[in-house]
């Protein structure tokens, strides 16, 4: 999806101006903000893809003017509403109104080391031979889906090399939408900083990303 | 009680930030519907308080450091060497470092969303996951770079790694002159967080005296 996540390259934002000392989190609501994001997360009611994409589906004005929990918090209020765990009625009057579904896991504070401490490992089996091998030259594909995507715009159509195969790893692109798992080779793809910004670019620059098999086509 | 006006230090339950508003109400909703345990939150938050942060990161890198042989592991198998130290999990669960040489400086970034290896550097800060920081890293990297006051040679080749898949990355700083014999926790005392994202060095003998 095109939204206002996909950033690489866009001018405009001024200086990045790190903060001296900064605190782990600027305001009470942050903490509170992660640890729900996280303990709806383990209701196992959606995918870590599913809700990037629920972040990019934010209208771009709000995504830009959003501080990074609050663009949490507000993806957050969609998929609780979507899979039927709070209505707007709820999220506006801020009380309980009426049943909920069950979540298949509630996460307590007994489980919170051990769910923190396994993560959700995304690499599966492959069911193929990778299609690339290192060394070779490869295109990325160009396209704009409406849908969710990990290849960013600024590496659409660009010509680099396979420098290595990462692993088979779940497809987000179709993962984001309920579609399945559907395991990918995963590529680390090598770009000169001049195949993707043309005129000016540093010539000291290169830039990888890691790309899905279905991205890429032989260059 | 009633307020005639507001101030920042206004806590009054009435007074709310509307984020603060927004936050307490999703909270108050689910924890009545038994959906979540406030207890989680707490412990969620402790964790990346107290125990989950960068200075997991510097150990990784002081042993690479100070041991080739846990260096060439971290080549390898990121994953599996870090693990071996304890650190795991939720956005390190696939992990790569990166080694920085006298020819080249890495420099991570996610331009797609704020993706971080939590498990190594803990929560990331607030300019790693806006604008600003996503949108030069890929474009003008020396640009950005002296912004953070790092100033490298023309000579130097600058690699940007943009965190696109489940892949976290470490970057793997070079060791400071003068730290021969140094302990290992002497040497962790050297690394920052912003060097293992690239957006620093290590720091010098000097600077960390």
């Amino acid at each position: 999806m095109n939204g206002a996540q996909d950033l690489g390259g866009q001018h405009g934002f001024g200086p990045v101006a790190p903060e001296t000392n900064e605190p782990l989190f600027h305001a009470d609501w942050e903490k509170r903000a992660l640890g729900l994001t996280l303990s709806c997360g383990a209701f196992g009611a959606w995918t870590i893809d599913e809700s990037r994409h629920a972040r990019e589906s934010l209208p771009p004005a709000t995504y830009l003017s959003a501080s990074y929990y609050e663009i949490w918090t507000r993806a957050l209020e969609v998929l609780l509403q979507r899979h039927g765990f709070v209505s707007a009625d709820e999220l506006a009057a801020g009380v309980l109104l009426e049943k909920s579904r069950e979540p298949k896991r509630i996460l307590t504070a007994a489980m919170v080391p051990s769910v923190l401490a396994k993560g959700a490992p995304c690499d599966r089996p492959a069911t193929t031979d990778p299609l690339f091998t290192p060394g070779q030259q490869v295109r990325t594909r160009n396209f704009n889906p409406l849908t969710h995507t990990r290849l960013p715009r600024y590496a659409r159509s660009k010509t680099g090399i396979v420098e290595s195969v990462q692993g088979s790893f779940v497809f987000p692109d179709e993962n984001a939408h309920g579609k399945g798992e559907n395991p990918q080779w995963v590529y680390t793809v090598v770009f000169d900083g001049e195949e993707i910004w043309g005129e000016g670019a540093d010539p000291s620059l290169t830039v990888s990303i890691d790309a899905w098999e279905s991205y890429l086509e032989h260059a | 009680m009633h307020h005639p006006h507001h101030d920042e230090h206004d806590h009054h339950d009435n007074h709310f930030s509307p984020m603060e508003a927004r936050v307490k109400a999703l909270e108050t909703v689910l924890t009545q519907k038994g959906l979540i345990d406030p207890a989680a939150i707490d412990a969620i938050v402790e964790t990346y308080e107290t125990r989950i942060g960068p200075r997991n990161g510097a150990r990784v890198v002081a042993k690479a450091w100070s041991e080739p042989d846990f260096a060439d592991w971290l080549r390898r198998d990121a994953t599996a060497a870090i693990a071996s130290l304890g650190y795991s999990g939720r956005q390190g669960e696939h992990m790569r470092a990166v080694f920085n040489t006298p020819d080249i400086h890495n420099l991570v970034v996610c331009t797609l969303c704020s993706c971080y290896p939590w498990a190594v550097l803990g929560l990331p800060p607030v300019w790693y996951k806006a604008p600003p920081y996503r949108s030069r890293a890929v474009i003008d990297p020396r640009g950005v770079l002296g912004e953070f006051g790092v100033v490298l040679p023309e000579t130097r080749k600058i690699r940007v790694w943009d965190s696109t898949a489940e892949l976290r990355y470490i970057v793997i700083p070079e060791r400071p002159e003068g730290t021969e014999g140094f302990t290992p926790e002497a040497l962790a005392d050297l690394v920052t967080r912003d060097s293992m994202i690239g957006t620093g060095l290590a720091k010098t003998v000097g600077e960390a005296a």
